[in-house]
């Protein structure tokens, strides 16, 4: 006798059921939490904002964020503005740092569309930093980092993070050796042009001491994921070099 | 006695019938996360979660799962276990949920999962499938933390991101007397030859697991 689990009719019926239940406990379970994980993504932004300016919790060799319930007052006190740069534009915006770069970024593949980049001031025991949020690609998917610099481009702090690079490789990104090797490192090159900074294989200079090479020591086994560490640097970075060139001229 | 008769079922994959040495199986996740010992650990503990739950869960459906799409309604399972989980974690435990989310696309399509669902928690009653799955996944999770700590002791001379061997640049500890870190062993090729060398220890030590030709 047919057993009845393998009757056509049943096994449709069952498969049209489990996607309703499995869809249906999904889609609560996201829109449940949604409003919990939204808030954590939020402060979690301006824990790296800040990160990147120095404002952290750091012991050697750790990465540490401020805590997420003294960040919101920590945010108001070091970060003295916002800013949203839309073409010759400049505005200021209490709200930048919620920002889509992803959606800006598809966006502005329409030649049309003046893209708006958020720049935020931030200022720590009379310094002024200026942190630019910038987004790429790595080997399996996006990859983003905070980077802060002085007004001559000249790196101050860098928080990084990826979303699903190999762990123990390319996930290394956002560890303290590779993070703090950028501190220093200058964005123009020698001529004053802006340049970026190259993550290389085999440099002579494995300590990082000279600052001013626009390069820093890759990751064995990183190859693609350092690649795009550097292809973000450059052509997010790019962008911002007017601003900061306007800056230096006034 | 009870509770206990069926012991083997944890204790057998942890060496006769480990799914990575014997079966084969989780292949691709051993090569692809083993470079540091943190991260094996990590993977291991997380498959034990998903590995448990999910061969109760089968288990439980056994009896109404047709047959000719039993695959994939094991894959839905998987996957809507560990997005569930991803989700609760992202809500409440921000932290974790980034240490754990690169695992997450490996821990759905991990082959020791799927495997153990069609062999074992099909055919048999819950408490025996998660025994099952537990000793499995403490099987997989034994050879990803030898392969790792190997590979990252060679290969970057830490342990667990401790500098056990002394700094490389600056020439302290081993390095002083000339020794070297084998960069060779943070690619996938080298975790597959260590693997190759727990599989040609363990069945020179117990000759019953070599295959007649």
């Amino acid at each position: 006798m047919e057993k009845r689990t393998d009757k056509n009719s049943y096994t449709i019926l069952f498969a049209i059921g489990m996607v309703f239940i499995v869809g249906s406990i999904l889609a609560f379970a996201a829109s449940a939490l949604k409003p919990n994980i939204d808030e954590n993504k939020r402060l979690e932004k301006q824990q790296n904002i800040l990160y990147a300016m120095g404002v952290n919790e750091n012991e050697p060799g750790s990465v540490a964020m401020i805590s997420a319930d003294k960040v919101a007052a920590e945010f108001s006190k070091y970060i003295v503005k916002q800013l949203v740069i839309q073409g010759k534009e400049v505005k200021v915006d209490g709200k930048a740092y919620l920002i889509d770069i992803k959606k800006e970024q598809a966006a502005a593949k329409d030649a049309s569309y003046v893209r708006k980049l958020p720049l935020f001031l931030g200022k720590k025991e009379g310094t002024i930093f200026y942190i630019v949020p910038i987004r790429g690609k790595g080997l399996w998917d996006a990859i983003w980092a905070y980077v802060s610099m002085d007004e001559n481009m000249v790196v101050q702090g860098i928080f990084m993070d990826h979303k699903g690079e190999t762990p123990g490789l390319g996930a290394n990104i956002n560890k303290r050796f590779f993070m703090d090797d950028f501190i220093g490192e200058n964005m123009l090159d020698a001529s004053n042009q802006f340049k970026g900074i190259a993550v290389s294989k085999g440099n002579a200079d494995p300590t990082n001491i000279d600052k001013n090479d626009n390069e820093v020591d890759a990751i064995a086994g990183a190859t693609i994921t350092g690649d795009g560490v550097a292809a973000m640097i450059r052509s997010e970075l790019k962008v911002y070099s007017s601003y900061f060139i306007h800056l230096k001229n006034n | 006695m009870g509770l206990f008769k069926d012991s083997n079922l944890v204790t057998d994959p942890l060496t006769d019938t480990n799914p990575v040495t014997i079966q084969v199986l989780g292949i691709c996740s051993a090569l692809a996360i083993t470079a540091e010992l943190e991260a094996s650990i990590v993977m291991a503990i997380a498959v034990l979660f998903v590995l448990g739950a999910g061969n109760v869960v089968i288990s439980l459906m056994r009896n109404i799962i047709p047959s000719k799409i039993r695959i994939i309604v094991q894959l839905i399972v998987v996957a809507a276990l560990v997005i569930i989980v991803d989700l609760v974690l992202k809500a409440f435990a921000y932290q974790l949920s980034k240490t754990l989310s690169v695992f997450v696309g490996l821990i759905i399509t991990n082959c020791i999962i799927m495997g153990r669902f069609e062999a074992f928690a099909l055919a048999n009653k819950p408490w025996r499938s998660f025994l099952d799955g537990i000793g499995n996944a403490l099987g997989y999770g034994v050879i990803l933390v030898i392969v790792g700590f190997f590979r990252e002791l060679l290969g970057s001379g830490t342990l667990l991101g401790f500098k056990v061997l002394g700094d490389p640049i600056e020439k302290t500890g081993a390095y002083a007397y000339g020794y070297e870190n084998n960069g060779f062993m943070l690619l996938a090729p080298m975790a597959l030859i260590t693997l190759g060398i727990i599989i040609w220890v363990q069945r020179s030590k117990n000759e019953a697991l070599i295959e007649e030709n």
